[in-house]
């Protein structure tokens, strides 16, 4: 009888603890959420620098399709043509890349931004919604290609084609050029 | 876990009933059964998962995957009328006839003929016709005969880009086709020429069309585009009271509503309830959002609908689809890039 209570105590005491427990981690979970920078915050400024760094790191060693050379070398892609325009910490947001090619007619444009756009879907943690578009004036059917490379339909097929996933797979490879 | 909302003087519910997993990666399209019995789903995992009851009252389980027949990503199911195949369209060009008479599904005919990706697939409601179109910017249209033959009765070169969604007429063999130069088409049989002609051209959206449904009478239509705006589009009939000409005794259809500043980004995916009347949307700001016809507004041709509810954040990623339930009044299925599918039920209080 006496060993029943004990344990019966030892129990309560141990759902007390877990219920602590929770408790406590309930509010740190609250406290994080609450330390979630917001706009004007030099936290809020320096946390969406780190998402455009992130990006740029992320995007400037992808190779140029053509020459040896990587799209940060031959600036097709530079650190201001990230744009994080609607910026929501620990939630999605929405990013703009402007990039550069290197010729008004450049053939390969469309395939720049298919792999910009699939090295980022693959690597990135943070969760955005991406819209690629061609620096203005810099390419002869840029209405044409920015409508293609953010159509997420023709992206996933062209991604099914093993001739020209094959040529993304080389251009956002890690490895040396 | 409710989800409240309220505009004017509607009060509205939306209330999530179950979350189906089982898809790897992203989930293009879900289509229920005639019945609303059955939920069909596919994606990029190149599988079709079926859904559905064990018996009334109960959750929706996994019944069945069907595989090995596409090469690459399924993108649109679509139940015949009778319920007893499934078409199936995909990025492999080709359209699978799945055919449950034996007692399960199983591929019994691919029509090829597309070029490249096939996009989207539907039935005629009369079961005589299957339309399906493609990246290669053509819309074919089949004569479905007896013994399983499907036969290409019509190869339509109409738009000047890729055609993203094909529809039939709820009741007639009219078929609507929308597409990425910004258009939607409309068709009909011409049976003296045993051909399919292009009999009106709704022209107002200026980006991408993602999709259109028609409303339960047919004589009305709602798109939904990468411009971010929902249309709907009024038939007009010769002799119409209107007064709106009709060259060559054809139907013209005019926009009669734009709804703006609803959405965030691109919207995918449109159905138009033909029980409640409800429109929902499928939008890639990942939100869910459900409109209702003013009854105080509308005066002459011109119609208002209202937002009713928003479900901020029903998926984690974009949406592809939402498809009503033909039978329960209410009953919304989604599903997204984040792999998941989910059953919601809507509920309207008017106040």
């Amino acid at each position: 009888m006496f060993l029943a209570i004990i344990m019966f105590n030892m129990i309560i005491n141990k759902t007390k603890k877990m219920f602590e427990d929770n408790n406590n981690s309930g509010s740190l979970s609250k406290l994080s959420i609450s330390e979630a920078p917001s706009p004007g915050d030099p936290k809020y400024e320096e946390t969406k620098q780190e998402l455009k760094e992130t990006i740029y790191d992320c995007i400037k060693t992808i190779k140029d399709p053509e020459k040896p050379a990587t799209l940060e070398d031959l600036k097709v892609v530079y650190e201001d043509g990230v744009q994080i325009e609607h910026f929501k910490p620990s939630d999605v947001s929405l990013v703009r890349i402007e990039f550069n090619p290197t010729v008004p007619h450049c053939s390969l444009a469309t395939l720049i931004g298919l792999c910009i756009r699939v090295k980022l879907q693959r690597n990135l943690m943070e969760k955005i919604k991406l819209s690629i578009f061609i620096k203005k004036g810099a390419h002869d059917t840029e209405a044409e290609i920015n409508k293609q490379i953010n159509d997420k339909e023709r992206v996933a097929a062209a991604m099914e084609v093993p001739s020209l996933s094959q040529l993304v797979e080389q251009c956002i490879s890690e490895d040396e050029i | 876990m409710f989800n409240i909302g309220t505009s004017d003087h509607i009060m509205s519910q939306t209330t999530p009933l179950q979350t189906l997993k089982g898809h790897v990666g992203r989930v293009w399209s879900v289509a229920w059964s005639p019945t609303g019995t059955m939920l069909s789903s596919c994606g990029e995992d190149k599988n079709i998962r079926l859904w559905g009851k064990e018996s009334f009252g109960t959750k929706f389980t996994a019944k069945a995957i069907l595989s090995d027949c596409h090469q690459r990503t399924i993108r649109e199911t679509a139940w015949s009328p009778c319920g007893n195949f499934i078409a199936s369209a995909s990025f492999d060009a080709t359209t699978a006839i799945w055919d449950k008479r034996s007692g399960q599904f199983e591929c019994n005919a691919t029509l090829e003929g597309h070029e490249n990706e096939v996009k989207s697939v539907t039935w005629s409601k009369s079961g005589q016709f299957l339309a399906t179109c493609s990246r290669d910017k053509s819309v074919w249209v089949w004569e479905v005969g007896e013994e399983d033959e499907y036969e290409c009765g019509a190869v339509i070169n109409a738009h000047i880009q890729d055609v993203k969604k094909v529809r039939f007429h709820p009741h007639d063999n009219i078929l609507a086709s929308a597409s990425y130069d910004d258009t939607v088409k409309l068709f009909k049989e011409d049976l003296s020429e045993a051909d399919w002609v292009n009999f009106a051209t709704l022209k107002s959206h200026t980006s991408t069309v993602w999709s259109l449904a028609f409303d339960r009478t047919g004589t009305r239509l709602a798109t939904c585009s990468d411009d971010q705006t929902v249309k709907i589009w009024k038939e007009y009939r010769p002799g119409n009271s209107s007064g709106i000409p009709t060259p060559d005794g054809d139907a013209v259809w005019k926009c009669v509503c734009t709804l703006s500043g609803h959405h965030g980004r691109t919207i995918y995916d449109i159905s138009w309830c033909h029980s409640t009347d409800l429109i929902a949307t499928g939008c890639g700001d990942d939100a869910i959002r459900i409109f209702k016809e003013s009854t105080n507004h509308s005066s002459g041709d011109e119609v208002s609908f209202d937002l009713v509810h928003t479900v901020h954040g029903a998926h984690a990623q974009d949406l592809n689809c939402v498809a009503w339930n033909p039978m329960v009044p209410g009953m919304l299925a989604s599903c997204s890039d984040d792999g998941e599918i989910k059953l919601w039920q809507f509920k309207l209080d008017t106040l």
